[in-house]
């Protein structure tokens, strides 16, 4: 676990620095994530401590939302002024987002598939 | 001499044991109940621990800053639980390769869909410029998603609860949508609902079929990625 955290916080650490120092718009620990998969790639794959450690840190992360989440209490104001425009906006975008993916998909895979091919 | 009650709890509340104890035990009490309700997503732990808190919070007047000095420990480790999603996207990346058009196809439409639709709608209603900058990340993993929202001046905690709302959303909705769309291809399902509706539509699409799942775990770490090339971008383009 510990030589995983290590791992990570030393990606993590780079992606920021990287991020800051080129004034990039990208967060930093995403930025990491990106480094860290492309050295997977060239490594052909993780360690086993470092598969073991995120598996157990991606295990709950639910847990880390949640003192972001607490953080709700501070805009309940905006909520209740803004709760119209918020709930259409995830329901119509959320129901536009699936539909949209999926349609891409769909056209996208046609022409791959001999016709027969599929049932 | 025994200390009064009152007493203990000024020393408590003063103090970042309590803020991270109470974080969680709540999300413990939160999770039990989610897998006594058989994983429904109506009952997401987030929610239900958020909820609690909140109430305890409000309850005992303890302020959130105060509460937070100790709940940071926890949200510290978003950071490498963000960088450490590249190991499950490394995973799922290999599985998928032969199918990297229709997935390339589907990301972009689908990430620009989830961006733009979200913003516009919200400006259509009225909401003010820090929520329509809150919502621009709503569909991807709220690790990402905040670090977006801090960057372009949105809130991230309001996007933390827009983001949890959008998976349920995503996780019950899904079906009906693609019934209607007559869309079957179980990791064509799978795609649409990790780009959609982020770990909460992925966790869903794996109760379904494992074929789904995957593909929904490898569509929200690339739309994760994606989105937050995107996003900076629109948000000077769309000038929100």
């Amino acid at each position: 676990m510990l030589s995983a955290l290590t791992q990570l916080l030393v990606f993590q650490l780079s992606g920021e620095i990287v991020a800051r120092g080129l004034a990039l718009p990208i967060p930093g620990p995403v930025l990491g994530m990106l480094f860290l998969f492309v050295a997977l790639i060239l490594k052909g794959g993780p360690g086993h401590h470092l598969q073991t450690g995120s598996q157990h840190l991606l295990q709950h992360l639910s847990l880390l939302f949640v003192p972001a989440g607490t953080g709700i209490m501070v805009h309940f104001h905006r909520v209740s002024s803004e709760w119209l425009p918020l709930l259409l906006s995830l329901l119509i975008s959320t129901a536009a987002t699936l539909a949209v993916t999926a349609l891409a998909m769909k056209l996208c895979l046609r022409p791959a598939a001999a016709p027969g091919e599929r049932p | 001499m025994t200390q009064d009650i009152g007493q203990i709890w000024v020393y408590l509340s003063a103090s970042p044991l309590l803020g991270l104890t109470i974080t969680l035990l709540a999300y413990q009490g939160a999770y039990w109940i989610y897998q006594r309700s058989g994983c429904n997503p109506l009952a997401n732990p987030v929610l239900i621990a958020v909820a609690a808190l909140v109430l305890f919070l409000l309850g005992t007047e303890t302020s959130y800053d105060t509460y937070f000095s100790g709940a940071q420990f926890v949200h510290f480790l978003l950071g490498p639980a963000t960088v450490a999603l590249a190991v499950p996207l490394y995973t799922q990346f290999r599985r998928v390769r032969a199918m990297w058009f229709p997935v390339l196809a589907g990301l972009v439409a689908g990430s620009l869909t989830a961006i733009v639709s979200a913003v516009t709608i919200g400006q259509l209603f009225g909401a003010s410029k820090a929520t329509q900058l809150s919502l621009a990340p709503k569909s991807v993993t709220t690790p990402i998603a905040m670090g977006i929202a801090e960057r372009i001046g949105g809130i991230p905690s309001l996007t933390a609860v827009l983001v949890i709302v959008t998976g349920i959303l995503g996780a019950l909705g899904a079906r009906w949508v693609f019934d209607i769309l007559n869309c079957r291809d179980p990791a064509i399902r799978g795609f649409a609902i990790g780009v959609a509706s982020h770990g909460i539509g992925t966790a869903r699409a794996f109760q379904v079929n494992e074929q789904s799942g995957a593909f929904a775990a490898l569509a929200m770490g690339l739309n994760g990625a994606f989105t937050a090339l995107l996003v900076p971008l629109l948000a000077g383009w769309m000038q929100i």
